[in-house]
């Protein structure tokens, strides 16, 4: 479609975006209450975020709820401020506040396709504001754009005058799809589209994400629970955990030889179709995740970490590749897996798969 | 109370209507099914299906507005609808205990944590208050709240989301009940916390021989815990029998529908296979198989036929499906698992 930016030639090693160091935190509750519990005031959601973004790639963000990983994704949208760090986009580092040329470049579609769309505005109206504010496209082509964005995304013409709530949940999704792309962003950043829709739609909104990405060579960042839809639609993965990102590699290297301790326990802890869990052996990760409010010292895992040592509760481990530098077993190249653990990369832990903690504590 | 039946639960016919503006809606529609004893029975369907309304209807939590206009339901051996809703409520808890998808709602608020868990054994076992709260400590520990003693004077705020699921378990294991109905008890949860609490739901049921039925929407949550599913559309029951036979090797469109359009895990797609068009209405819902209008294979006496479940000839399990032409089904899948 004319209407959309081509892709551009750039293909080098320079990332569309990247994540520096970047840090998020919300002050929480009073000092005396905060002093009282021993508990720090400031909830670090986001704690020193390392990522790269290439340009036509689709990176997908996982996570328990409470990893960060949403505060990440508005942040790098440009919607969460940041206490530390720098987010560059195309070579170049955005200001705190962003210009609206640069915040057209990254759009978002949110979870819930009920509250996200305007109830007063009809599509219609909601595009054309869009398109006027931005500037988009010359006043008299506003009409004839609009009606090409939602053939873009499988509605027709007559929906412009359509309202949100004349549309089911997933049209309305679609409706969300559609005016984030009106402002022909390079990045398209979903957060857990379509968790609030029945199967059945779940895999037209999948699909749909799939097709756009192809035909517009669009930039995806993908934030999902859902492991499935994650493997169905990326490219790469970013495993989130308590604000950190503890492991990031290609989806099937992620999938085939998991290197990070709560990545296999994750991927354990998937329901498959093809067994029960009527063989009566422990949970893949026992234990709630600790609060945001008092991260472990050391490993921020070890408290659940079934392979857990005394150098874990001093040493902080940072994101790395593996230093012997042998090819993964996805058949991508060592320094495309990343993994925040001691033992990451140790020979005891080369082909080990998902991991059970057959110690159950907690059940 | 008569002999004793194989089934704890044996459901006949079910009827279940919901006054609305609109019309009358035929929210459950001649649903009929069996859980054995110490059985564990999921039903699976989209938003809409009337899987929780039949749950609720079994357990005689109607809405006010919906009421079961016609048919059996049998708690071991006793029609619940013969019933006085007083003799209802001294079965709930001894015989039949409720797990729901959201444990913040159905926990009480202002009270005690521990006490919530010792109100089943003391107004249904006739415990004293000492023993009912000896009882509740052993529950907590039983369904992995790590420090009983402390966390029986917390209040339900100040759990996780995993933690009040684990009171909710404890709170239906009270009073060792024959049969637990969970609705999608773990939605809300994350997918570590889920493993967690299906383990622990299973491992339970099966040392103390309850037993289950499972309301989800999730079709490999089933596959965890169930030993058979029904699968429910437009009110109706379209398929049922043994889990993995089911989802694997389904002979209803629209189980092979649901199967294709979810993104499997263990299996990656080309791509996914949506189910066109939305779910009937339920006011005046399609005429024969309320699945043909969405149905690839629909011929012309699917229009017309009503469809009961029946058994599907040759095959043991209580297999059954309501598909006039479920070999359509079967060729579609044996031409999916040909291709590489």
């Amino acid at each position: 479609m004319n209407a959309m930016n081509p892709v551009t030639a750039s293909t080098g090693a320079e990332p569309l975006l990247s994540a520096r160091e970047v840090s998020v935190s919300f002050p929480v509750g009073s000092r005396a209450a905060a002093r009282i519990r021993g508990e720090e005031r400031l909830l670090r959601a986001v704690d020193g975020v390392d990522l790269e973004m290439r340009r036509g790639e689709a990176l997908a963000l996982v996570g328990e709820s409470g990893s960060g990983k949403s505060t990440l994704a508005l942040a790098l949208a440009g919607l969460q401020r940041t206490d530390r760090g720098e987010i560059r986009f195309d070579g170049r580092v955005l200001p705190a506040s962003r210009s609206r040329a640069d915040r057209r470049r990254i759009q978002m579609v949110f979870q819930d396709p009920y509250s996200s769309l305007n109830p007063r505005l009809t599509v219609g109206g909601m595009l054309r504001e869009l398109l006027r504010v931005h500037h988009v496209v010359p006043a008299n082509r506003v009409a004839a754009f609009s009606a090409e964005l939602l053939a873009l995304v499988g509605l027709g013409e007559a929906d412009l005058s359509s309202y949100p709530r004349q549309f089911s949940g997933g049209q309305r999704q679609r409706v969300a799809i559609a005016r984030a792309l009106a402002l022909r962003p390079d990045i398209l950043v979903a957060d857990e589209p379509v968790s609030a829709l029945d199967v059945s739609v779940q895999a037209t909104i999948l699909n749909l994400l799939r097709n756009l990405r192809d035909d517009l060579g669009l930039t995806l960042l993908l934030i999902s629970h859902n492991l499935a839809v994650v493997r169905h639609l990326c490219d790469r993965v970013a495993v989130m955990y308590l604000g950190r990102i503890v492991e990031v590699a290609p989806t099937e290297q992620i999938f085939s030889a998991p290197r990070h301790p709560y990545t296999r326990g994750l991927l354990a802890a998937i329901p498959r179709m093809t067994e029960g869990v009527a063989d009566g052996s422990g949970p893949a990760i026992a234990g709630d995740p600790p609060s945001p409010l008092r991260i472990p010292a050391g490993c921020r895992f070890r408290t659940r970490c079934p392979i857990a040592q005394p150098r874990c509760e001093t040493e902080d481990p940072v994101l790395a590749a593996d230093a012997g530098g042998a090819a993964g077993a996805g058949g991508g190249s060592a320094a495309e897996h990343l993994a925040a653990c001691h033992f990451a990369f140790a020979p005891t832990a080369e082909e080990a798969g998902p991991v059970r903690n057959e110690n159950e504590q907690n059940a | 109370m008569g002999t004793v039946s194989a089934s704890i639960l044996e459901v006949r016919d079910l009827h279940v209507r919901i006054a609305s503006r609109r019309g009358i809606v035929r929210a459950v529609d001649g649903v009929s099914f069996d859980v054995p004893r110490g059985g564990a029975l999921g039903l699976v369907g989209e938003s809409g299906s009337g899987k929780s309304m039949t749950l609720r209807a079994i357990l005689g939590v109607l809405p006010a507005e919906a009421r079961v206009t016609s048919g059996e339901i049998r708690l071991d051996g006793v029609d619940l609808r013969q019933l006085r809703g007083s003799d209802i409520n001294r079965l709930r808890g001894p015989k039949m205990a409720m797990i729901f998808q959201e444990p913040m709602s159905a926990l009480n608020p202002v009270m005690r944590v521990g006490w919530q868990i010792a109100e089943g054994p003391q107004v249904h076992l006739g415990l004293s208050r000492g023993r009912a709260s000896e009882r509740a400590l052993d529950l907590m520990r039983r369904v992995g709240i790590p420090d009983p003693e402390r966390r029986f004077r917390a209040y339900p705020h100040e759990f996780s989301g995993g933690m009040r699921q684990r009171v909710m378990i404890a709170i239906a294991l009270s009073c060792d009940p024959e049969i637990i109905l969970c609705d999608e008890p773990t939605t809300a949860l994350d997918v570590t916390i889920q493993d967690q609490i299906l383990r622990l739901l299973t491992r339970l049921c099966r040392e103390s021989g309850t037993s289950l039925v499972f309301v989800t929407h999730d079709l490999p949550v089933v596959a965890q815990v169930c030993h058979d599913v029904a699968v429910m559309y437009g009110g109706q029951l379209v398929e049922r029998g043994e889990v993995r036979e089911v989802l694997l090797d389904p002979r209803h469109p629209y189980t092979l529908g649901l199967v294709r359009s979810a993104p499997d895990f263990e299996y990656v797609r080309e791509s996914l296979v949506p189910i066109p068009g939305s779910p009937p209405s339920l006011i005046s819902p399609p005429s024969g198989c309320r699945f043909h209008p969405r149905c690839a294979f629909a011929e012309d006496d699917c229009r017309t036929s009503q469809t009961p479940l029946r058994p599907l000839p040759g095959v043991s399990g209580g297999r059954s499906t309501a598909c006039l032409h479920y070999e359509r089904t079967l060729e579609a899948v044996e031409a999916d698992r040909a291709r590489p």
